[in-house]
């Protein structure tokens, strides 16, 4: 069971991985989808035995609304946005993946001097999430598109709900399930956003959103 | 006595890897294809052919080929057969085989800036950029096999790998054979790295290098990749055929069987897929590095 556990784990990383690298939008949205689900699928392995009802209608909660919901509003928003195909990163992607290797090996090191409850005997659940949570920054700041900053969102939720789950007690359900509405809400409001922008400035590149339009400080020295 | 009679085994089959390959591949294309034992033909008809020597050549160019396969058989010596020890086996044998594979391609890399001709210098340019990004992803992965089995030596490796080592460590193995096999389709210059079929310079890796050999070199080159072939399947078709029998015929013949269908994949799969762009290699060699690289932080972790 556990090794089943660790295979969804090392398969998560290397979903990571791939987001570092892909440069296609629409994989992009498919990568962050996919790992959403694969990850709603380890707390059915977490207990022995048959898993719960509680836990079964939680997993397919968030196989829902992570496998369907989110890539099905993105990719509307992208279609909408008359989005370009590629992602268009700051970075190389071979620097992107040398950073997200970085990232494992500053995880797997705060892993080990992270006390965990002795519930959790799956290896590597913490520095899966960490990195997880730094893939999806990673996307937020090297990337042009808006897009690509709901997806790394999506992706620090995937790695926040992988931490939750190695600290998995009772009470986490109603918390994550709290946590998943809310991000619910973001990207419904995000994609109405991202529309937004494209609709006034032709484009949702964020590096040329970068001036704010009732603030001229050309303007002001003039004035003065 | 079985150590040798399987190492003499090996080097009679390695040859019949490329004819399954070409076979499939010629299926998938609905032709008929060559038949399956053309390259033992070939190597006989090349044998007896007088080489020709370019003028501009030294005895670097005479001396690749024999250095090629002189290492090859060497680290093919070293490869475990059937998940049982090969008669060369010893603590850090698994760096002097990587090292021999590497001779053997220095070798070949001289003998061809050895012709001065610029099409062989790309190749061997080519050849040497690839293996920069291989050697390292091959070495890891073998690391992370050595630290999960705790044995120095490639043999003990894998008689140490037993189906319960797939049950507790399936993410580090699984990553590791991963590696291996893009390492293998790489250093074999199979489909998505190198085309061994194509006939246009500008394109060829290793074919390119070798375009000046001819005769009896020429079948020590040919050969000398069917076993380089095989030196390196049988590190995968040992990594996923974990299961020991007490007979020794009943596991030989599952690895045999293995290796062949090996075979077929390449063949299938060099069907299926194009070659990657130039500039996309190294980010493919990349991929084997970087599970390499967690196969052997995974394995630190446990």
């Amino acid at each position: 069971m556990h090794t089943t556990a660790e295979l969804i784990i090392v398969a998560i990383i290397l979903l990571d991985l791939s987001l570092a690298v892909s440069g296609s939008l629409a994989t992009c949205i498919r990568l962050a989808a996919a790992q959403g689900v694969i990850a709603a699928i380890l707390p059915l392995l977490a207990g022995s035995g048959a898993p719960e009802s509680r836990a079964v209608i939680f997993s397919s909660t968030v196989i829902l609304l992570k496998g369907v919901i989110f890539p099905w509003l993105l990719t509307r928003a992208r279609v909408k946005a008359n989005a370009r195909k590629d992602v268009e990163p700051f970075i190389g992607y071979p620097a992107s993946i040398i950073l997200c290797l970085g990232a494992f090996a500053a995880a797997s090191w705060l892993g080990t001097r992270l006390p965990l409850p002795e519930t959790t005997r799956v290896a590597w659940i913490v520095p899966a999430s960490l990195a997880t949570i730094f893939t999806g920054f990673l996307l937020i700041t090297t990337r042009a598109k808006a897009i690509t900053q709901v997806l790394g969102y999506l992706v620090i939720e995937n790695g926040i709900y992988v931490f939750g789950l190695a600290l998995f007690v009772e009470q986490p359900l109603m918390v994550e399930l709290a946590i998943l509405l809310d991000i619910f809400v973001a990207v419904f409001v995000m994609g109405i956003t991202i529309f937004h922008i494209s609709r006034e400035f032709d484009h949702i590149d964020t590096d040329e959103l970068s001036q704010l339009s009732d603030w001229h400080p050309q303007r002001d020295g003039e004035a003065k | 006595m079985k150590v040798v009679a399987q190492y003499l085994m090996v080097l009679a089959l390695s040859p019949l890897l490329l004819g399954i390959i070409n076979r499939v591949k010629a299926f998938f294309g609905g032709r008929k294809g060559i038949p399956i034992f053309q390259l033992y033909r070939d190597l006989f008809k090349l044998l007896h052919k007088t080489p020709v020597y370019s003028r501009t050549t030294t005895w670097l160019f005479r001396a690749g080929p024999i250095v090629g396969l002189g290492a090859v058989l060497c680290a093919l010596a070293i490869v475990p057969f059937a998940g049982r020890q090969s008669f060369l086996a010893f603590d850090g044998d698994l760096i002097l085989m990587v090292y021999l594979l590497g001779l053997a391609r220095f070798a070949t890399v001289l003998a061809a800036l050895d012709t001065g001709s610029s099409f062989e210098d790309m190749g061997a340019s080519r050849e040497v950029q690839f293996a920069v990004f291989a050697e390292p992803a091959f070495f890891l992965a073998l690391a992370a096999l050595a630290r999960g089995t705790g044995q120095l030596s490639l043999s003990a490796m894998f008689v140490s790998l037993t189906p319960a080592a797939w049950q507790s460590a399936a993410p580090v193995l699984a990553l590791v054979t991963a590696a291996l096999f893009i390492i293998f389709l790489a250093e074999n210059s199979r489909v998505p790295v190198d085309d061994p079929n194509t006939h246009l310079e500008l394109t060829m890796i290793h074919e390119v290098m070798v375009l000046d050999h001819s005769g009896p070199d020429l079948a020590f080159i040919l050969y000398g990749a069917a076993l380089k072939l095989w030196a390196l399947g049988a590190l995968i078709s040992c990594a996923v055929l974990p299961r020991h029998s007490a007979s020794w015929f009943v596991d030989s013949g599952g690895f045999m069987f293995m290796m062949f269908v090996l075979a077929a994949v390449v063949g299938v799969l060099e069907s299926v897929i194009a070659r990657l762009r130039f500039l996309k290699v190294p980010y493919l060699l990349f991929t084997a590095f970087s599970f390499s690289v967690l196969a052997l932080m995974f394995q630190a972790a446990r």
